[in-house]
């Protein structure tokens, strides 16, 4: 493909989009199609050619419209709304009008659940079919690396890049532009690009639903990054567990390559690179990136020591650039729109917007996107509309396995990648669970250590045996067993974890008992005393004596 | 389990092709192995030992290496599935709105008999808790009593499952 055959692509669509009288988005992801969204989408079509509407009126299915508590969820282009809770039996009045059917369950962008989001990387949900590079191209899609590779050079990417203050979405933060200088400055002649999707974090859906909905923006996020470190082949280690997001994966890939924007000669330039799909197999470890790495190479996925850290030797020993999903689904635009427009958004120290899945107690869950340093109370009781009535807040749990809990004490706070180490929380790939006072947290504490015990992959022992005897104590502390001596242990065996595990897993596990002991101390003390203030733990009630 | 699992003619040489196929377009490189246990799986709908053996002749690894990887990940299974399959998500949110209870109930339902029951890490769906997926179908916001009728349906219809995958 050529710049020209770029454009004149896009204009094409555009014409035929814009001659259509309504084009209905079907939300096509993971939540909406277990509450019924495929259902939904072919009474649709079906209502459409009972009409004779083939031509005027189009059906397509779409990345995540945010709301998934309340799906399927159904956008109009004619009316600029979205629809909830859409049944196969409202077709009819979503195609001859009927609005009165929908009242209760229509969404405008000034909805409290949109109006607090800045929609970046979610931008073409409602706008762009995952199965249609078409309708990514008319989105302006592929225009950022027809520029990487015609108009700049690799420093001059890297550059933007770390203009643009991006920091690595994974959860560490780790700033962007500095990792692709590393790999670009190193000798070595085989380099590689490697896309971090194995989202294991319980509670995270943010890096699946952006590759079931707008796949080809990581496409083009990993491309031009090939270009700028000078790699001339990508991998995006996939998560087993998530079959549709595999499908719109390969479909892309397929896509990509038929029309030239994979492959040799880019653009006419002499950039070449290729993305293949490796497809994990259900281990959490790997989205620890020595471990990825192994797993792409064929074996388990157990971690080995940094340094050296991949971008100095990664993949079959060569530098190696690891970003998640997120991170590359931003380059695009800061290609595009210059790196001084995204450090514009969010957070001087952590520009740019952040996905969050929200869910657990909260009125309305789903996935939201906000500038970072957004405060937890604008996204949970605002966007997510707090915790549904008759109950209150007590915390919000962060970063998965490896995160903490931030208690109502700190709803102001802003969430940034700075900030919420400072409570003993971190900012994590983005899965935000609610809690209220039902929630027990030793009980979570347990839930998580559960959790890394089952996921350790073995290789050290802090770990491997570590988790184990956390787990037995939280599990004693939980069926009112526990002696007070157990504290100290559980205490002194966190400290072990977190200095000498070999990985992030077993150094971050202690993380949500720290966490919880911190903020919730009172509670452990009530196990202890055997009781349960949430009334969760069965624990045993003495005898009257 | 001395044998590759056969079923009638065409098919049993059709599967053996595929996965042959599938070897020789990686190479038949080592590197490829998660690959190549993905295909053996989704056309056998498990990993039965004879067939690791094979494997890793033709990528020349060792067995031991095979084995390793394949008892590592937790996708790979080693036995064959029932008729039908149940795995309940126990992801944060999915735990908290009583998963645990889901999966207890269904490993102690009588009718419980044709299913593979397992637990499954979050799904992606914590918008919708609890989630059960059966036969490869997510079930949103599950309840005992929706579980007792599916288990029911498909006592009653008894119809045959499909390979959920996973």
């Amino acid at each position: 493909m050529t710049g020209e055959v770029l454009a004149q692509t896009r204009d094409t669509e555009r014409e035929r989009q814009a001659g259509l009288r309504e084009r209905i988005a079907c939300c096509s992801v993971a939540g909406c199609l277990s509450a019924g969204g495929g259902e939904v989408r072919a009474a649709l079509e079906k209502a459409v050619n009972a009409r004779g509407l083939d031509g005027q009126v189009e059906v397509i299915g779409t990345g995540c419209l945010g709301l998934c508590s309340q799906g399927p969820l159904v956008s109009s282009a004619a009316t600029r709304q979205v629809y909830a809770g859409v049944t196969p039996e409202d077709s009819a009045a979503l195609l001859d009008g009927g609005a009165g059917r929908f009242q209760g369950r229509t969404l405008g962008p000034d909805h409290p659940f949109y109006a607090g989001q800045r929609r970046l990387i979610l931008e073409n949900s409602g706008r762009v079919d995952p199965e249609r590079i078409q309708d990514y191209i008319a989105q302006g899609g592929y225009r950022a690396l027809l520029r990487a590779a015609s108009a700049m050079s690799p420093a001059e990417i890297v550059a933007e890049v770390k203009r643009s203050g991006l920091r690595g979405r994974g959860g560490a933060g780790y700033p962007a532009g500095l990792k692709w200088e590393l790999v670009a400055r190193h000798p070595a002649s085989d380099r590689y690009v490697v896309c971090n999707a194995d989202e294991g974090d319980p509670g995270a859906f943010m890096n699946r639903s952006v590759l079931e909905g707008d796949p080809h923006r990581v496409l083009e996020g990993m491309a031009i990054a090939g270009r700028a470190v000078g790699a001339r082949q990508g991998y995006i280690y996939a998560r087993g567990e998530s079959p549709l997001a595999i499908a719109r994966i390969r479909t892309a890939i397929a896509q990509a390559q038929r029309e030239g924007l994979l492959g040799g000669r880019i653009f006419d330039s002499d950039f070449q690179f290729q993305i293949d799909l490796r497809i994990g197999a259900g281990a959490y470890v790997c989205g620890e990136e020595t471990a990825l790495l192994a797993s792409i190479e064929g074996r388990r996925g157990q971690p080995v020591p940094r340094p050296p850290y991949p971008p100095e030797r990664g993949l079959w020993g060569c530098p190696t650039l690891i970003n998640n999903v997120e991170t590359f689904a931003n380059i695009p635009a800061i290609v595009e729109r210059g790196g001084a427009w995204l450090a514009a958004i969010g957070a001087p120290a952590s520009p740019g917007t952040k996905v969050f899945a929200l869910a657990g107690r909260v009125a309305r869950a789903g996935l939201v996107e906000v500038p970072v340093g957004t405060s937890l109370r604008t996204i949970v009781m605002d966007i997510g509309g707090g915790v549904p009535a008759g109950c209150e807040f007590k915390a919000a749990q962060t970063g998965g396995p490896a995160g903490g809990c931030i208690p109502a004490a700190f709803l102001d706070l802003p969430m940034d990648y700075d900030t919420l180490p400072g409570i003993g929380s971190m900012m994590g790939s983005g899965g935000l669970i609610v809690m209220d006072t039902s929630t027990c947290m030793v009980d979570v504490a347990r839930f998580f250590m559960e959790f890394c015990m089952d996921e350790s992959c073995g290789k050290c022992v802090p770990c491997r045996a570590g988790t184990v005897q956390m787990h037995g104590i939280l599990r004693r502390l939980t069926r009112g067993e526990a002696a007070a001596s157990d504290m100290s242990m559980l205490e002194e065996l966190s400290r072990l974890l977190k200095e000498t595990s070999l990985c992030g897993l077993g150094l971050a596990a202690p993380n949500p008992v720290l966490s919880t002991l911190r903020h919730f101390r009172n509670e452990y003390e009530a196990h202890l005393a055997g009781r349960c203030p949430a009334g969760r733990c069965s624990i045993p009630v003495p005898e009257p004596v | 389990m001395d044998e590759i699992p056969q079923t009638a003619g065409a098919a049993h040489d059709e599967r053996e092709q595929i996965l042959d196929r599938a070897m020789a377009r990686h190479h038949n490189s080592g590197d490829a192995l998660i690959e190549i246990l993905h295909t053996a799986q989704q056309l056998y709908g498990y990993l039965p030992a004879p067939l690791l053996k094979k494997i890793a002749r033709r990528l020349m690894l060792p067995p031991s290496r095979v084995l390793g990887v394949a008892t590592f990940y937790h996708l790979f299974r080693l036995e064959p599935l029932r008729k039908h399959s149940a795995v309940v998500c126990l992801g944060t949110a999915c735990y908290e709105a009583g998963g645990t209870e889901l999966l207890e109930g269904l490993r102690q339902h009588p009718g419980s008999g044709d299913w593979s029951v397992a637990s499954g890490r979050c799904v992606g769906s914590c918008g919708l808790a609890p989630i059960v997926i059966c036969d490869g179908r997510a079930m949103a916001r599950v309840t005992a009593d929706k579980l007792e009728a599916r288990l029911r349906e498909d006592h009653d219809r008894g119809s045959t499952g499909t390979d959920a995958g996973h």
